[in-house]
C-alpha cells in the first residue's frame, strides 16, 4: 500500500498529539470487563479505550459462542487492534469509535495487541480475551 | 580475502556454533558463473542507543565494547551491517537526532569503513524514517558484493509494519534483473514471516514480499528485532535473526509478555552479541558464527 500524503499527515498528527498529551508512561494495570452472556446467540457490546500504552479493559471475559462488538476509542494515536487467533485487525484513529466484532467458539485465552508502533512502551500494549 | 582456513581459525576463537545456511550444491555452472569469491561480513543488530533501564545497566558501554571486539577480529570483515534499532525510540525529535548522532559517532570507530545501516521501528516508525534518512540515507536499497546481490528491505518506517506497495514494486523490479539462481541476501528488521504475531513479530504484508522472493532459488534473509538467534525456513528460503546489543528477549511466544530477560550481574552481556557470516564461492551456503560482546 503506498503511503499517501494524507496518511502521513494523520500519523504525524497522532504522534505529535501523543508527545503533548502524555507526560509519563502509565503503570500497567488490569482492567477487566466481564461479559458472560447466558445465550451463545447473544450479542454484547464492550467499550474499550486505547491509549499509550494500554487498553482499558485489557482483559475481557466472554462466553464461548458469544458475539462481542468492541467499540474502541483511541485517545492519542492511531493504535491498532490485532487479534491474531481470529486473523482480525483494525486501525484505531483517534476521534471516532472503531467497531470490531469478535466471536470465540472455544474456551481459552486469546491475545490482542497494538500492532502500530506507538512509542516507548508499545511492546507492553496488549491484552487478552478469557473465554469460558 | 578470507580463505577457509582463516575463517575456521576465527571460528575456533569465537566459541560459538557454526550454523550452515543455504543450499549447498546449488551454485551455477562454471560456464555462466558470476564472479563469486569468498568473503565474510559482520551483522550487528538492535543496539537501542539511548535505552536506560534495568535490563542493561551497561547500555552506555555495550556498543562501544562490541565495536572494540569487531575491530579486534583477526581478519577484518569486508563489510558490516546494522540491521535496525540503532537507537531506542523517543517522542522528542531533537532527542532522536541526538541519539542518532551519538550512535553514528561510536559506529565511526569501526575500522572497517564499508558499513551499511537500516532502520528498526524504534528509529523510524514515529517519523516515517525522516531522522534516519538525515543521518544514514535511504531506508531501502540494494548493492552487490563479490557476486552476491544484497537487498535491504524497510518494514519499519510504516508504523503498521508494512513494506508497502511502492517498495514491493521496487523489490520486484530490482530482483527482475537477477537470474533465478542468483545468490540473493535480504537484510530486514522485522521477520518477513509470522514468527509470533501475538508479540507483533511479523511484517503485515510480509507474505507479499515472500511471494516476490520465492521464485529465486538462492535467497537468505538476515534480520533483527527479536533480540535472539532464530533460524527458520519458508520453503527453500532461510531466515536468521541476530542477537541484540541491548537486552535479550524470551523465545518467540514462550510467555504472555515479550519482556526483556533480566540482566545477570554475574554474567554481564549474557545473551548479547554479533555474528559473522561467511559466503563461499564454491556454493550458495552461508556459515554463521556467533560472537559475544566481549571475547575472553
Amino acid at each position: 500500500m503506498a503511503v499517501t500524503f494524507a496518511q502521513r499527515r494523520r500519523w504525524l498528527k497522532g504522534a505529535a498529539a501523543v508527545a503533548a498529551a502524555v507526560a509519563a508512561a502509565p503503570i500497567a494495570a488490569l482492567f477487566t470487563a466481564s461479559v458472560l452472556a447466558a445465550d451463545s446467540a447473544d450479542e454484547v457490546t464492550i467499550k474499550v479505550i486505547a491509549k499509550r500504552f494500554q487498553y482499558e479493559p485489557n482483559e475481557i471475559k466472554l462466553k464461548a459462542g458469544t458475539i462481542a462488538v468492541l467499540e474502541i476509542t483511541s485517545l492519542d494515536f492511531v493504535h491498532g487492534m490485532n487479534i491474531p487467533d481470529l486473523k482480525t485487525r483494525a486501525d484505531l484513529p483517534p476521534g471516532r469509535v472503531t467497531k470490531v466484532r469478535v466471536k470465540f467458539d472455544r474456551p481459552g485465552e486469546y491475545a490482542f495487541l497494538c500492532d502500530n508502533f506507538c512509542g516507548d512502551g508499545h511492546e507492553e500494549m496488549s491484552g487478552k480475551f478469557v473465554v469460558v | 580475502m578470507t580463505d577457509r582456513r582463516e575463517f575456521l581459525k576465527l571460528s575456533a576463537l569465537g566459541g560459538g556454533v557454526v550454523f550452515m545456511s543455504g543450499l549447498p550444491g546449488c551454485a551455477t555452472s562454471a560456464a555462466d558463473k558470476p564472479a563469486y569469491d569468498d568473503f565474510y561480513f559482520v551483522q550487528l543488530s538492535d543496539v537501542h542507543w539511548g535505552y536506560t533501564g534495568p535490563a542493561n545497566p551497561e547500555s552506555a558501554n555495550t556498543l562501544k565494547k562490541a565495536v572494540a571486539t569487531v575491530n579486534a577480529l583477526e581478519t577484518p570483515p569486508e563489510f558490516i551491517v546494522f540491521t535496525g534499532d540503532l537507537t531506542h525510540t523517543t517522542d522528542d525529535p531533537k532527542e532522536r537526532r541526538r541519539r542518532m548522532a551519538e550512535f553514528k559517532e561510536i559506529a565511526s570507530g569501526l575500522k572497517v569503513k564499508n558499513v551499511r545501516f537500516m532502520p528498526g521501528e524504534h528509529d523510524a516508525s514515529l517519523d516515517w524514517g525522516a531522522a534516519f534518512k538525515e543521518f544514514f540515507g535511504d531506508t531501502h536499497y540494494a548493492f552487490d558484493h563479490k557476486g552476491v546481490h544484497f537487498v535491504v528491505v524497510d518494514n519499519v518506517s510504516d508504523p503498521g509494519a508494512n513494506v508497502g506497495e511502492e517498495q514491493l514494486a521496487w523489490l520486484k523490479a530490482d530482483l527482475a534483473r537477477q537470474k533465478k539462481d542468483a545468490r540473493i541476501v535480504v537484510f530486514t528488521h522485522r521477520p518477513l514471516f509470522d514468527l509470533a504475531p501475538k508479540w507483533d513479530w511479523a511484517t503485515r504484508d510480509g507474505a507479499q514480499a515472500m511471494d516476490i522472493l520465492m521464485p529465486y532459488t538462492n535467497v537468505t534473509v538476515f534480520y533483527g528485532h527479536i533480540h535472539q538467534e532464530n533460524h527458520h525456513m519458508t520453503g527453500h528460503i532461510a531466515h536468521h535473526s541476530a542477537k541484540s546489543l541491548v537486552f535479550p528477549l524470551p523465545a518467540p511466544g514462550s510467555q504472555e509478555k515479550r519482556t526483556p530477560l533480566p540482566w545477570d550481574a554475574s554474567a554481564p552481556f549474557k545473551g548479547l552479541g554479533f555474528r559473522e557470516v561467511e559466503a563461499e564461492a564454491k556454493d550458495a551456503a552461508y556459515k554463521i558464527q556467533e560472537f559475544p560482546v566481549v571475547r575472553a
